[in-house]
């Protein structure tokens, strides 16, 4: 009998071992660019481009995860990159006036949008769209533009 | 459920026209043979001659190529599984080594039946097994794994086992092979007092022509997949056939030729022989 | 080459005949294994006690420098870049995706696996199995099917185990020894893995701890009940079960990615 608990003893702090080590894999490895909200709406924005943003991405707010795209899709006619994102409900009062930029988490990160307020009275609402967009900085562009100012500044 | 038993013959098990082979090798044919209830009954014969074959073909582990083996009247060829595990709840079986279960202690080893078929209370349990291990002499051994037994303790923990479930067939294979004289002493007697005291039908498969006698009430002398002879161990003993004679009196050759079959001695020495 | 095709027919036809077997089997196992469970629960506790808790030391050794190994060889690399921040991405991804699974299945053939195979073989070549249905119990039931449970039960347990002492592994070495930062170790894994990453790492484990389970139990049962033939079903046990992960790990991979 005193072996039978033992192996009981045994199994349960194996099981329960391994139970914690699967619910820490499960709950605590992933979630970063997870964002969960029962309620949401969504908005639309455009941007001249999108550099490497994808669908998941986050949407941040003063730093804070609020919403995550839904869709990154090409409009043939505005010949635009036409982002979805959607929102958590509980941040409604968001003014419409706000832009959105695609900005890089560390130099090498992958990309989010980032929504910098402004100051109009009316607040985003499912369905509305963010006007005021600042396309991705592809690094090729820039280091493009820094090689021609630094040629005209020689002049 | 088992069917139920016709009639009461005094037969307990019946063998007839028995047809066995393996592979190419034929190792009963026309095998005929009857076990009488509530005797000691020996199955003899040369090493290799299939009496462990037979004994698995008696309790359906195997199943014959023509022929029917009858137990209680009912052809066990036409038992399905669960009817099968009830016949085979009548049957107690002592295999040669004893075959008891290594991981578990002397004790748990013959309460397995009890615990596996029945739902009987820890203390009901304890007390039937005591009194089984005490039959065999064996109390003492309880807490003991069965890997710090000898030979002859492992084949009596062995024996209690089997008769645990009050079976009314108790089958031993080989049970005096590689015992010492008191220990081999100590099964003769078990056997013979099991069958008598419990009422039970015993069938033993052995060589050992002088224990066999002291315990048997009528064997059968099997080679050449067929029944030699059968009698009383007296009868056996004085029997006209040249194969019962050498058999009985451990003769080096005769019908059981003491050479296997091979080629030609002198022409396999000279390196004559094609291969 | 006529004898020759006829060789190649009859191998063919036999592995075929062997695989069928084996599925068969399967099937046999599991149409038996929820009444066990119910009923003989003790019996497939021990068989998880057996499997897993005597293997946890050298997964979790194991799983330790394995994860070490990454951290250390990660950051080397990733240091050429200035990217030595993506170091928990690259461990994360390493051990929950691929290392871990196959990694765990592997040393868990050759503790338990070969265990269980030289278990059930020396039952059978010292009569026990027989004993058994002599005593009117199914062996299949009564010694095979918590076997294959417990193993099934506790692989992907020990999956769990293995990838997070691999993570703390490499977490030591990065972070402690290598002076990455701790937060942007954990905040890029998270923000890498995704839930499909860990019903991966789920899929797997599950998969291979009844892949190894099963060929355990099949080999010990079908094992020649002979000294030598027990000692053959244990290297096959590892063998067989080692290649079966490996082509596995690759189909799930495919399919999953």
């Amino acid at each position: 009998m005193q072996q039978t608990r033992s192996v009981e003893i045994g199994t349960g702090l194996f099981v329960l071992l391994g139970m914690s080590a699967l619910f820490f894999l499960t709950t605590q490895t992933t979630g970063g660019q997870d964002f969960s909200a029962a309620d949401t709406f969504e908005v639309e924005a455009r941007f001249e481009n999108v550099g490497s943003l994808k669908d998941r991405a986050p949407v941040a707010m003063s730093g804070v995860t609020i919403g995550r795209v839904t869709s990154v899709t090409f409009d043939p006619v505005t010949l635009e990159a036409k982002v979805l994102f959607v929102i958590d409900s509980q941040y409604d009062q968001i003014p419409d006036d706000s832009d959105a930029s695609i900005l890089t988490s560390g130099l090498l990160g992958s990309q989010y949008i980032g929504l910098q307020a402004g100051g109009s009275d009316i607040y985003l609402e499912d369905g509305g769209e963010i006007l005021f967009t600042q396309s991705a900085i592809v690094l090729e562009n820039l280091i493009g533009k820094f090689l021609v100012n630094a040629g005209s500044s020689k002049d | 459920m088992l069917r139920p038993v016709s009639a009461y013959s005094e037969n307990l098990i019946e063998i007839h026209d028995l047809m066995y082979s393996r592979g190419a090798r034929v190792i009963f044919k026309d095998l005929n043979l009857t076990i009488k209830r509530g005797e000691v009954t020996a199955f003899m014969g040369p090493s290799g001659t299939g009496k462990t074959t037979l004994l698995r073909l008696i309790t359906r582990q195997l199943i014959p190529q023509q022929g029917a083996i009858f137990v209680n009247g009912v052809d066990i060829a036409t038992l399905n599984q669960s009817e099968l595990y009830l016949l085979r709840r009548r049957f107690g079986m002592l295999f040669q080594n004893g075959a008891l279960l290594t991981d578990i202690n002397v004790f748990e080893n013959v309460a397995f039946p009890l615990r596996e078929h029945t739902r009987l209370s820890n203390r009901l349990i304890r007390h039937v097994v005591l009194t089984k291990l005490h039959a065999v002499g064996l109390r003492g051994a309880a807490d003991m794994m069965p890997s710090e037994l000898s030979g002859g303790m492992a084949r009596r923990v062995a024996l209690a086992r089997a008769m645990v479930m009050d079976p009314e067939i108790l089958i031993y294979d080989e049970p005096f092979v590689g015992l010492d004289p008191i220990s081999m002493g100590v099964i003769v007697r078990l056997v013979r007092r099991m069958n008598d005291a419990l009422g039970i039908t015993s069938i033993v498969v052995s060589h050992d022509v002088a224990e066999v006698s002291t315990v048997a009430d009528c064997s059968y002398l099997i080679s050449d997949g067929k029944v030699a002879a059968s009698g009383s161990p007296d009868e056996l003993r004085t029997a006209n056939s040249e194969l019962v004679r050498q058999f009985m009196h451990g003769m080096a050759d005769g019908p059981v030729a003491f050479h296997f079959e091979a080629p030609n001695y002198a022409e396999q020495l000279l390196g004559r022989d094609t291969e | 080459m006529k004898a020759l095709i006829r060789d190649l027919h009859s191998t063919v036809l036999e592995f075929v005949r062997t695989f069928g077997a084996f599925q068969l089997f399967f099937l046999r196992l599991l149409r038996h294994t929820p009444k066990m469970l119910l009923k003989r629960p003790r019996l497939v506790i021990k068989q998880i006690y057996n499997a897993g808790a005597l293997s946890l030391v050298i997964i979790m050794v194991c799983g330790f420098f394995v994860g070490a190994v990454l951290g250390l060889l990660g950051h080397n690399i990733l240091a050429r870049f200035n990217a030595e921040d993506a170091i928990g991405t690259l461990v994360a991804f390493a051990l929950i995706k691929q290392l871990g699974p196959v990694f765990t299945a592997l040393l868990f053939a050759g503790r338990a696996g070969t265990a269980l195979s030289s278990e059930i073989g020396l039952m059978k070549a010292t009569d026990q199995l027989s004993a058994m249905e002599m005593m009117a119990v199914n062996p299949v039931r009564r010694v095979l099917v918590p076997r294959f449970v417990g193993a099934s039960v506790a692989l992907p347990l020990l999956v769990a185990i293995f990838i997070c002492v691999g993570l703390l592994g490499a977490h030591l070495v990065t972070i402690e020894l290598l002076q990455v930062d701790a937060g942007a170790f954990w905040q890029q894994m998270r923000l890498a893995l995704a839930d499909k990453d860990i019903f991966e790492f789920i899929v797997k484990s599950v998969a291979f701890g009844i892949v190894a389970g099963l060929i355990a139990v099949w080999e010990g049962y079908n094992a020649i009940p002979t000294a030598e033939g027990v000692g053959l079903a244990t290297t096959r046990t590892v063998v067989i079960t080692a290649i079966s992960v490996l082509i596995l790990n690759f189909m799930i991979t495919a399919v999953l990615l």
